[in-house]
């Protein structure tokens, strides 16, 4: 019988079905952080377990790492306190740290990727929301909390229901100045910000198949944003050539048995799919966040909605937030003045992103009146960039060139907006008061978008901006 | 191996209105407040941004209003609980006296949290839950009981259907929701999942 992937991957990671009717998923990748780990070691402790598969567990520190002045202790003694936390409990559990002395920190969903550790056919879990990214590489990727991270930690399972499977097609090819972000932004939209609720999403077509794996990443890890907790990528030759000469990839012969295996999770061609979405690629332009979640956003030629403009039912969250963010409806979006420009986030913050972004900055300053920082995703992208020059590129445009880690994207660091400022950025939510200031407001847009935005000081069309044929190659 | 928990098949108090579609984790509970190795504490921070902001404007968010103090039962609209995957949202709201969330729909990685925690969240009809609303809103003193195995809400004469995944109601009528001994149970049966998957053995 022809399968999903999601279905191939459920059958092969099924241990039983519990009393309650749920799955006992065995977990084949465990990724933890400081934010969400530390009450589940401790819960760990006082129950007298032990982490089950310690080599399928591993942490590295993301979310709270100061990006500019990084010595330890940090200023923030409630970050040092979670730090140490963290190297105490991957001590006594034997769970591998990557952390600030390790080359290979970063951002927890950049640097799995990046080691080879994601694999195609894999359950993943962490516990972290845009655990979804993984699932680029054709792995069921998803985000838990606390206590289930101890569940996976005590266990190496969790208790889950199946997904139903929506297949998103994305057909054509990608116009010049539309990025993979745009894409995304562009599905949520559509389909809404609880549309995915219940579903994995599994993106394929034209466009998918050409991206690189970077911009399979920047869909897959929005997935959530769309309500759907899993979202993932059929693995194929793009996949297999990323992952041959990482660290923890198979190495050799094992890699062509490893290849083997991973291209039989596929899903078949004749799967059939709870639900299916076809999106036409070539009609596709940037988009930018005008609101309070990510589903409300317009295509960077339109206008701003008004309240009259949508159903009755959504008028009430429109009015909200357009009162939040101090926006009229039926203004354009192109000209709004921006005050900060982040590129950076498990979103946007890999080689690639840096590349397009650095395109667009090229030899140009940044508006005086903006505040511009680069976070990359991982040491790893940092030294792969600078290694390039493009620390360079951003520095002589203004902006500031910082450490690896979350930062802006929610502010959990000395990286924040202040008062009301407005900011341009490649990361993924939008909410209230995400980026540290309860006032402040996000836009969401691509890392070219946001290069743009800052070059011209409010949001700008990169299509506009950009060289003809030097950036958009889907 | 014991199965942590109690068995919850009723949770009965006074209702608290969060009127709004898709009312995010970060709004319940601020990031800043993740900056902590435990989950004490967090009960004084719910929905911080939100009441200051609605204090200053003179309009007080519900937590905030006095006939809501010591309410069990949330009451919101669709998506409740959505973005990130913190369970120090249903924390927060667990530790404030939360009880128990109806709402039209949850996001499922807050559902999952709030499900481990005890923390029994049951959906109903847009009309259902607009008919609890206005009656916490306008008789605030009565006390809701969500009935998990009649799956009703009842609030004074007004009785609503609900809805639950089944495998929740069973983690909550049969105490298992605290779900890691149940996984610690049959172990060897995880082993030997782990040496069927190529992965694992080395391909």
């Amino acid at each position: 019988m022809s399968r999903t992937l999601l279905q191939k991957v459920w059958d092969a990671h099924g241990v039983r079905t519990l009393s309650t009717g749920q799955t006992q998923l065995f977990i084949g990748l465990h990724l933890v952080h400081e934010v969400t780990s530390p009450q589940a070691f401790a819960m760990l402790r006082d129950r007298g377990w032990q982490v089950q598969f310690p080599e399928r567990t591993f942490a590295t520190v993301d979310h709270i790492i100061p990006t500019l002045d990084q010595a330890r202790p940090f200023a923030d003694t409630l970050a040092e306190e979670m730090m140490s936390a963290l190297e105490r409990n991957a001590k006594e559990f034997g769970v591998p740290l990557w952390d600030l002395s390790s080359p290979r920190q970063g951002i927890v969903h950049v640097i799995g990727p990046e080691l080879g550790l994601t694999q195609p056919g894999l359950t993943i879990a962490c516990g972290d929301s845009h655990t979804s990214t993984h699932g680029a590489f054709g792995a069921v990727a998803f985000g838990i909390g606390t206590s289930q991270v101890r569940d996976v930690l005590a266990s190496q399972c969790l208790a889950i229901d199946r997904l139903k499977v929506r297949r998103i097609d994305v057909s054509g090819s990608l116009t010049r100045g539309v990025y993979a972000k745009d894409v995304i932004l562009e599905i949520i939209r559509r389909l809404g910000v609880k549309g995915g609720v219940g579903f994995a999403y599994e993106y394929g077509g034209a466009v998918l198949d050409g991206m690189t794996m970077d911009e399979r990443m920047t869909v897959c890890n929005m997935s959530i944003e769309g309500g759907a907790r899993v979202g993932y990528v059929n693995p194929d030759q793009t996949t297999f050539d990323y992952l041959e000469g990482r660290p923890f990839a198979p190495a050799g012969e094992t890699f062509g048995r490893a290849k083997t295996w991973w291209a039989s999770m596929a899903s078949d061609a004749d799967a059939e799919y709870d639900d299916r979405v076809e999106i036409d690629g070539a009609a596709l332009a940037p988009v930018v966040t005008w609101g309070t979640n990510p589903g409300q956003s317009v295509q960077v030629d339109e206008r701003i909605p008004a309240p009259g403009d949508v159903e009755t039912n959504d008028r009430p969250a429109v009015t909200e937030a357009l009162e939040f963010m101090g926006f009229e409806g039926g203004a354009p979006i192109a000209g709004t003045k921006i005050d900060v420009a982040f590129i950076g986030s498990c979103t946007n913050s890999r080689l690639t992103d840096l590349r397009e972004a650095a395109q667009v900055v090229a030899a140009q300053r940044i508006s005086p009146h903006v505040t511009g920082l680069v976070v990359p995703g991982s040491k790893a992208v940092a030294a792969a960039a600078e290694q390039e020059g493009l620390d360079e590129v951003f520095r002589s445009a203004g902006f500031e060139w910082r450490g690896a880690g979350c930062s802006m994207c929610l502010a959990m660091n000395p990286d924040k907006l202040e008062g009301r400022q407005v900011c341009a950025s490649s990361s993924n939510r939008n909410f209230k008061g995400r980026q540290g200031s309860p006032t402040g407001r996000t836009l969401l847009m691509s890392p070219a978008m946001v290069a743009a935005a800052a070059l011209a000081g409010e949001v700008a069309d990169v299509r506009e901006l950009a060289p003809a044929g030097s950036v958009g190659v889907g | 191996m014991a199965t942590g928990g109690q068995r919850i098949s009723r949770v009965a108090g006074a209702p608290l209105p969060m009127r709004g579609n898709d009312i995010d984790t970060d709004r319940i509970i601020p990031a800043r407040f993740l900056r902590s190795i435990r989950f004490e504490g967090l009960e004084a921070h719910v929905f911080e941004d939100d009441r200051k902001a609605l204090a200053e404007a003179g309009t007080p968010h519900p937590f905030d209003q006095p006939q809501y103090q010591g309410a069990a039962i949330l009451l919101a609209n669709a998506n409740f609980g959505c973005g990130s995957s913190r369970e120090h949202a249903p924390q927060a709201l667990q530790r404030w006296g939360i009880q128990a969330c109806v709402a039209e729909s949850f996001s499922e990685i807050f559902l999952g949290n709030s499900t481990a925690l005890g923390l029994p969240c049951a959906t109903a009809t847009p009309e259902a839950i607009a008919q609890l609303l206005h009656a916490a809103e306008t008789e605030p003193a009565t006390a809701m009981t969500l009935d998990l195995e009649a799956l009703t809400v009842r609030a004074g004469d007004c009785v609503v259907e609900v809805a639950t995944a089944p495998a929740v109601r069973e983690a909550l009528l049969s105490g298992t929701w605290d779900a890691t001994g149940l996984l610690l149970d049959e172990f060897d049966d995880v082993r030997a999942v782990a040496a069927r998957l190529p992965y694992v053995t080395g391909f």
